[in-house]
């Protein structure tokens, strides 16, 4: 396993917002979580990310390693791990270029850094147009298109997507999951994504995991579960 | 009442604001990136002050043995003005360390009140190893007072202006310009979500204390040089007023700061010249004891109008991840 989580626990000060939940994801394969708002999903990222504590007897690893001993910069920096947050969090105040440029903040191969942004701007074309506009400018279509792309150049072994598909028309929504994809296969990239928007992540994972009120109550392979009775009336109308 | 006298109050004013733009500076840089006010700031500028008195009386001392000619007074300044910012910027590094990196998540008054204690802090230490009486800050370079067209400059008064400026522009290039200052724009945009660039939120606060209090330290030493008494309290009212400009300019603005800072020389200064035609223009006996209370009314009636201050934004709703 790539990634393992035993027990995750997480709580904003009084408020749970995980009670010990496990999922674990092999190296390449792309699982989702599934969830109503408020069930626990960005939680779930950003206790991996670090961005949050965990409870005392949470256990996290990553290829081989305790997660846990790592502080957030360094998830991405020595783990590779990158995350796309809910909202997506561009920098506003940058331009495009410097919000690529940044996410290669901790890199040290310059010319690996160069061929990224090329590349970046080689799958999202409108980018590369709009490389000395300011983030905050953008449509949210763009703005998606860069925070995948920043993502892309902080580290790609392990890609965490909050709600990609936030705000996206359906036209834009597709054209941004088949670049993932393309990621996935060409660099091998794991993907774990979480949604609202349940038929789409389903037909885009080969697994899911569902999460109610901070508790994994299901999981399986997609398939599987766009069959599902429970899952059908829970999650995707019906 | 003469063009000539206002030509000399003009520079006076541009002297002035030097001092409160680099002290205004380092609030405003450390607030952009932590939302927090360093309420011991005031009192780094002291530190740095007394740090770069240390630093000029050894390199005179160590001169004084190896012969003067190797060292010309200028040369001496330079270095202690160098050697003094890299100093201060420790001091810096120190107090954000123990007095806000463990109040990062703490309510803000939390962090305002520690501020203020650290303040003391290095007031009464500065009293405990150095007696308290008041130190002469040696004149490393002789004073040349230049006539131009009836308008009196001393060379230190362009210096220090020049070199106010000087920091100021290789402040901005820095932000602008490098890796670093890219991450602390980005820091004062959205300070939750940098560790996800790969970016230590402590390494980038940790520089911007340090920047900020290499600037408060140069202040102070090209105040010791217009007005060579330090005292360990010389940085309570002096800290204040620069908070003031930072405000003025906008919490966190780099740009507002300088020029608040500026803005605020002149109103104080031209207020007394200012009394003094209001005085004989309808025979009113204003005192000039009086400048603070009108320069800081019209420093409030500025906010009244203008509540972010000069460049500061309306502020947006609170982050939260
Ligand atoms: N920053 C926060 N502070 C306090 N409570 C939070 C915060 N973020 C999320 N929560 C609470 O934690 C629970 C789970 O939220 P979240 O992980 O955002 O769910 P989801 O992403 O599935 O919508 C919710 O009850 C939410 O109100
Ligand atoms: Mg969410």
């Amino acid at each position: 396993m790539l990634l393992s989580v035993k027990n995750l626990q997480v709580a904003y000060g009084r408020i749970k917002a995980l009670h010990g939940i496990d999922f674990n994801i092999a190296e390449g394969e792309i699982v989702t979580i599934i969830g109503a708002n408020g069930a626990g999903k960005s939680s779930t990222l950003r206790a991996v990310s670090r961005l949050v504590p965990s409870g005392k007897e949470t256990e996290m690893t990553f290829a081989g390693k305790d997660l846990l001993k790592y502080p957030p910069e360094k998830v991405v920096s020595e783990l590779g791990i990158s995350h796309v947050p809910e909202g997506r969090r561009l920098f506003g105040n940058l331009t495009v270029l410097e919000n690529l440029k940044l996410a290669a903040f901790a890199r040290k191969d310059k010319d690996g850094v160069e061929k990224d942004i090329e590349r970046v701007f080689g799958i999202f074309s409108r980018l590369d147009e709009r490389k000395t506009q300011k983030a905050g400018t953008m449509s949210g279509g763009e703005q998606q298109m860069l925070a995948v792309g920043r993502a892309f150049i902080s580290a790609r072994r392990l890609m965490l997507l909050d709600e990609p598909s936030m705000g996206l028309s359906p036209l834009l929504m597709k054209r941004v999951f088949i670049s993932l994809k393309e990621i996935n296969q060409s660099e091998g990239t794991t993907i774990l994504l979480v949604e609202q928007n349940a038929r789409l992540a389903l037909k885009f994972a080969q697994r899911g995991y569902v999460l109610e009120n901070g508790n994994m109550v299901l999981h399986g392979d997609s398939a599987d579960l766009l069959d599902n009775e429970d899952v059908k009336k829970a999650y995707l109308g019906g | 009442m003469t063009f000539n006298f206002l030509m000399q109050n003009f520079i006076n004013a541009l002297q002035w604001g030097s001092f409160y733009a680099l002290i205004a500076l380092g609030y405003s840089m450390v607030y952009s990136i932590l939302m927090l006010f360093n309420f011991a700031h005031g009192d780094i500028f002291m530190v740095g002050a007394y740090i770069g008195l240390g630093v000029a009386t050894a390199l005179l001392a160590l001169v004084g043995t190896s012969g003067a000619a190797l060292l010309p007074g200028w040369l001496i300044l330079v270095l202690t003005i160098l050697i003094s910012m890299f100093l201060t910027a420790f001091v810096g590094i120190i107090v954000e360390r123990v007095a806000y990196r463990p109040l990062r998540d703490a309510p803000r008054a939390s962090a305002a009140i520690t501020g203020l204690m650290i303040g003391i802090i290095l007031e009464t230490s500065n009293i405990l190893f150095l007696g308290g009486s008041r130190l002469k800050f040696p004149q490393l370079i002789e004073s040349v007072t230049y006539n131009i067209g009836g308008v009196y400059v001393t060379n230190k008064k362009i210096m220090i202006v020049l070199v106010s400026l000087g920091l100021m522009l290789a402040l901005h290039q820095f932000v602008r310009r490098t890796k670093y200052g890219m991450a602390m724009r980005a820091m004062a945009y959205d300070y939750l979500v940098i560790p996800l660039m790969g970016v230590s939120m402590n390494r980038i606060a940790a520089m911007t204390f340090a920047i900020g209090s290499a600037l408060a330290a140069a202040a102070g030493i090209l105040f010791g040089l217009a007005y060579p008494v330090l005292d360990p309290y010389m940085g309570v009212s002096f800290g204040w007023k620069a908070f003031v400009a930072a405000i003025l300019g906008g919490r966190g603005s780099i740009m507002g700061a300088c020029i608040a800072g500026f803005m605020l020389g002149f109103i104080e200064i031209m207020t007394v010249p200012a009394i003094q035609i209001l005085n004989r223009l309808f025979a009113l006996n204003i005192g000039s004891n009086l400048r603070d209370l009108i320069a800081y009314s019209i420093v409030l009636l500025i906010l009244i109008f203008r509540p972010h201050g000069l460049f500061g934004e309306a502020y947006s709703a609170k982050l939260r991840l």
